[in-house]
């Protein structure tokens, strides 16, 4: 082989591998990416049944009801809209009514949001609430909530 | 005045990085040889500085001085002793300080085991060093000092964040700055070779061993967050593609990719612009890392920062080093001369499939990681990529990287024998096939994905068996002749042979714990028994403890196995009154390299408690791999060609190279 050969086999079988993983990267885009909604988005947007998304918003004080073996429901709202989520497992240690919230899952036929992760977003940092406020006002608060609830929601971070 | 002497330590340290930034470079130019040694005074002196201004922070931790607004927000004066300490480093600023210090602790280790460096090399490196210091500390000092005073200071703190107080937080961030930081010296090396326009085998001499160091630590930094994960968030989940842990994985494929072209570049003196630009990708990464995790610009488990004028500075710093690495390299790069031919199958093709492989894996992770941020910026669509997409595209490039490891070591430098290379290897195929056909028929009608798998990690483990036994001219001649040359072999293909079958061994145990892990989630009432994977868990009651900064409620679980009682676990939730919050944690059972993981939920109004039981078959190889890997990088460091003749001036090293 010349010095040319060989160096477009490694140009060729670099190509290659590109295309290969670019290939997969798009696949793996169109299938398992999954959209974040807060309530008022998911209604205003008519998400399908079955479609899955991430929902974001603060669990509806009082909404909260726990059947039997582990299941739960309870509400998630953004302020303006509201949208039940039943789930069955153990919810995060942070969860709390009134507090942030991400469920991940789809609607079924009636509307009501099955979750199979639940995630509590809380506060960590304990940051005073004026700091808290002035981030929200320069929208740099990396919070998935509408603007009405933000001010009544000192909260970051998400956890397991 | 603790306070005040640390922060003026910290000015100190980056007055002194200025003068180490500039000063070396001028001397470098001239000529001076007495210009150029004031590198390594500074860079010895920086040291000093900064690790008496972190030692300040540790005292004012320690002593819990709450008119420190860092202390007053991150401990508590009944935190235990070592969550003091562990603190120092469990919040932005005093991560920071760590991290600054990590980088002027491996430019004092540069400046005080360089002598043998060529001057004006030493002095570039520490300069670069210098220049990155100098913009970390600016950012310290201005957006984020850990030494601020509070006017009327509280009388107790506002505690630790729960989650954080544990064993793990007090190894796991130091060791992935090392990791992180320690790629800094690779960068630093890579652009004064770009500066110096001179680049040889004798450089990659130099590089490597600091990038085996900091790979080291990345690995065994990666694997301790993993497992801490795996036990303290109570999901028994030990991988989540969390944007941050994507942050750390990154530049470990990168440098895993740089450790091996520097071994091309220091044999056969070839892929020298390719390892050049890795340098400067690898670290790249790591400021990106740093970069996701302390601007707050993630919403993730790790994120306990967000104040946009810090994500902004640190936005600029990425842009000035990254942007400033690549313009030299497109400048400079043409300037090296390309050397050593060499065939598409040889040890140097090997080597580059590797990279190829490993590069585009962390291009994919790379998508992955920004994808979700490009577009909430561009069409402010908030979408979360998760483990699926990296499953599904991450997984694939790593089986033919996989496939081909084992035949790497096998081939010879410069033109190969891939026939002779695969007949090496037909005991380690035909072992990984008779695994296949065990495992399938074993777990008859289950996933037949999980024996293929398997039978991967066989092939790469065994792979490396053979390549051993094969230097070792094992089972072909006479035992002790084996013997003496398991003694002559060089340590680093020891270390080659440990850490490809560590990343044969991490396989086994992802397989396993991902296909094979069951679980028991459900209600349980004193006396109740759960049953999973043929062992009998029976909640024997649960009681309430005083902790030094918690109150505890402990479930105390029986297990037993085919009626034979083995062993007492004690899961908890602790609650901290300071924050108000909880943490749940978990209890495990090791049996082997499996676990029993039991973490506790709510209880209900009956007095029932929610559990989640897990049995998590060989889970334990999933850490063990990475430790096996860090062993033999370890192993490799040691090397008597590293420790002993590495730092030769070049022409003289030259001269040698023909002899290898």
């Amino acid at each position: 082989m010349t010095r040319k050969q060989r160096r477009l086999t490694m140009i060729g079988g670099s190509l290659a591998v590109l295309a290969v993983a670019a290939g997969l990267v798009l696949n793996a885009m169109r299938d398992s990416i999954v959209f974040f909604s807060t309530p008022s988005m998911a209604a205003e947007k008519h998400i399908p049944a079955g479609k899955r998304f991430r929902l974001g918003g603060l669990v509806q004080p009082g909404s909260l009801v726990r059947g039997d073996n582990l299941a739960v429901s309870f509400s998630v709202a953004d302020g303006s809209a509201m949208l039940p989520v039943a789930y069955k497992g153990i919810l995060p240690d942070l969860f709390r009514e009134g507090q942030g919230v991400i469920a991940e899952g789809a609607l079924d036929a009636s509307g009501v949001f099955k979750a199979d992760t639940v995630l509590a977003k809380h506060d960590e940092t304990y940051m005073p609430k004026d700091v808290a406020d002035a981030l929200k006002k320069q929208g740099h608060w990396k919070d998935d909530y509408g603007a009405k609830t933000r001010a009544s929601a000192p909260t970051q971070g998400a956890s397991k | 005045m603790i306070a005040e002497v640390g922060h003026y330590a910290l000015v100190l340290a980056l007055a002194l990085a200025l003068i180490q930034s500039t000063v070396p470079i001028a001397g470098a130019r001239w000529n001076d040889v007495a210009l150029m040694n004031v590198a390594r005074s500074t860079a010895l002196a920086q040291l000093l500085f900064v690790a008496f201004s972190f030692t300040a922070l540790v005292m004012l931790h320690v002593t819990s001085d709450f008119s420190v607004v860092n202390v007053f927000e991150n401990s508590h004066s009944m935190k235990p002793l070592i969550y003091k300490i562990t603190g120092v480093w469990g919040n932005h600023e005093g991560s920071m300080l760590l991290w600054v210090s990590i980088l002027a602790l491996f430019g004092g280790l540069v400046a005080a085991f360089g002598n043998n460096l060529p001057l004006s090399l030493r002095a570039h490196v520490l300069a670069v060093q210098a220049w990155i210091a100098s913009a970390f500390y600016l950012f310290i000092l201005v957006t984020s000092n850990p030494f601020l005073r509070i006017a009327n200071p509280p009388i107790e703190g506002r505690d630790l964040n729960p989650v954080l107080q544990d064993i793990g937080l007090a190894v796991h961030p130091p060791m992935l700055y090392l990791g992180y930081v320690g790629f800094s010296i690779s960068f630093s090396f890579a652009v004064a070779a770009l500066i110096e326009g001179r680049i040889d085998a004798a450089w990659a001499r130099w590089v490597r061993p600091w990038t085996l160091v900091a790979w080291i630590f990345l690995t065994l930094g990666i694997a301790m967050g993993s497992y801490w994960a795996y036990y303290e968030l109570g999901w028994g989940g030990w991988w989540f593609w969390d944007p941050v842990e994507n942050a750390s994985l990154m530049p470990w494929l990168a440098g895993t990719a740089l450790l091996h072209s520097a071994v091309v570049m220091e044999k056969r003196n070839a892929l020298k612009v390719w390892t050049i630009l890795l340098s400067i990708l690898t670290f790249s990464l790591s400021l990106l890392g740093t970069f996701l995790v302390r601007s707050g610009v993630l919403t993730s488990v790790h994120a306990f920062a967000t104040d946009p004028t810090r994500g902004v500075f640190i936005l600029l710093i990425l842009c000035l080093f990254i942007g400033g690495g690549l313009s030299l390299y497109a400048w400079r790069a043409s300037a090296l001369k390309q050397g050593g031919l060499f065939a598409p199958i040889s040890r140097e093709g090997a080597l580059v499939l590797n990279n190829l492989f490993l590069t585009t894996a962390c291009a994919t992770v790379f998508i992955g990681t920004l994808y979700p941020l490009a577009l909430e910026v561009l069409t402010n669509d908030k979408i979360s990529v998760g483990a699926p997409f990296f499953n599904l595209t991450f997984g694939p490039l790593f089986v033919p990287l996989m496939l081909a490891m084992p035949f790497g070591p096998l081939l010879a430098w410069k033109r190969g024998d891939l026939l002779g290379a695969a007949q090496r290897l037909t005991a380690a195929g035909i072992a990984a096939l008779i695994i296949v056909a065990v495992v399938w028929a074993w777990t008859y009608g289950g996933s037949t994905f999980a024996p293929l798998a398997i039978g991967l990690a066989i092939f790469v483990i065994s792979g490396a068996v053979s390549d051993l036994a094969e230097r070792l001219a094992l089972f072909r001649g006479p035992f002790a002749v084996s013997m003496q040359r398991a003694r002559g072999l060089p340590r680093a293909s020891w270390g080659t042979a440990f850490a490809h079958a560590g990343v044969g061994i991490a396989l086994i145990g992802i397989v396993c714990e991902t296909t094979w892990n069951s679980e028991y989630i459900g209600s349980m009432k004193p006396d109740a028994v759960a049953k999973l994977a043929g062992y009998e868990l029976k909640l024997d009651g649960v009681t309430q403890r005083q902790g030094p900064n918690f109150r505890e409620m402990i479930a105390q679980f029986t297990v037993s196995l085919d009626g034979k009682t083995l062993s007492v676990m004690t899961p908890s939730k602790r609650n901290f009154t300071t924050r108000g919050s909880s943490t749940t944690e978990a209890a495990l059972l090791t049996r082997g390299a499996s676990q029993l993981y039991i973490s506790l939920g709510d209880t209900t109004a009956e007095g029932a408690l929610a559990v989640r039981i897990y049995h998590k078959p060989l889970v334990l190889l999933i850490w063990w791999g990475p430790v096996l890997m860090a062993f033999g990088g370890m192993l490799s460091l040691s090397d008597r060609r590293l420790r002993v003749g590495a730092p030769k001036p070049a022409k003289a090293s030259r001269a040698l190279q023909a002899a290898e």
